[in-house]
């Protein structure tokens, strides 16, 4: 596989309890399905957003998905408001971002 | 049928870079290979038409990177929500695209990302219910060059 990225990730710095916030990832990878080139399959199979150590948000990756891929969501912020995102590549590796939101 | 929708889309795509295009998925032309992945999503539940906001492109010049809003019409609240979204390709090499997963703890069903078409077609959205039942919704996307399904 490709070098894993470091991921984007844009989400507020602060919120209020319960109030909501949007957040945006991105990740470079090439997204390649080996179907229609010489090149050998490179593919992300799945994204997972965790919010205080429980599971919010997924996405499971097929062929269709584009390269660099971008997720727009919205969360109900709840304290103490750690963020983690997690790419996980069909082979098993996996790279991760930790973000904090500050809750008052 | 089909050929007057598509005289229709070629019509309004010159004038619209941003439409919500329902396209009833009774209409669709399937590839058993399509109907078979959709049999397997909605594993003998009957879907329901609508209740689902496609927001992409009428025409994309990139059909590697298209961008696509779905939103679903929902409360999110832990007794009424979206579990999962499936987007299907018609005409690309493998119709699986993708599939959200959602929970109580979003505020809205509403998502954004972006995906691949190799060719001018139709997808699909399947949109699973925490009652179970099940909402489709189509939509049609020109591309002006193909998204080479690497």
């Amino acid at each position: 596989m490709s070098t894993m990225s470091t991921p984007r990730i844009r989400l507020p710095g602060s919120a209020s309890e319960g109030e909501e916030i949007e957040i945006r990832t991105l990740l470079t990878h090439p997204m390649i399905t080996g179907v229609s080139s010489d090149d050998p399959r490179d593919m992300l199979t799945r994204f997972e957003a965790r919010m205080n150590g429980e599971t919010v948000f997924a996405y499971d990756f097929e062929n269709g998905s584009a390269a660099n891929p971008t997720f727009t969501f919205f969360i109900r912020a709840a304290a103490p408001g750690e963020f983690t995102f997690t790419w996980t590549h069909e082979d098993g590796q996996s790279v991760s971002a930790e973000e904090s939101v500050s809750i008052s | 049928m089909r050929f007057s929708r598509r005289s229709f889309v070629s019509g309004t795509a010159a004038s619209a870079a941003l439409v919500i295009l329902p396209i009833p998925v009774a209409a669709l032309d399937l590839s058993d290979d399509v109907a078979a992945h959709i049999d397997d999503i909605l594993d003998g539940r009957d879907p329901r038409e609508g209740g689902i906001e496609l927001d992409a492109p009428a025409v994309a010049e990139n059909g590697a990177q298209v961008p696509l809003t779905i939103r679903v019409d929902s409360p999110m609240s832990e007794d009424d929500h979206v579990t999962a979204i499936h987007i299907i390709a018609t005409a690309n090499p493998a119709p699986g695209i993708g599939s959200f997963h959602l929970t109580p703890h979003l505020t809205r069903a509403e998502v954004f990302t972006r995906i691949r078409l190799a060719e001018e077609q139709e997808y699909l959205v399947i949109a699973e219910l925490s009652d179970g039942s099940v909402l489709q919704a189509a939509a049609r996307t020109a591309v002006t060059q193909g998204g080479c399904v690497t």
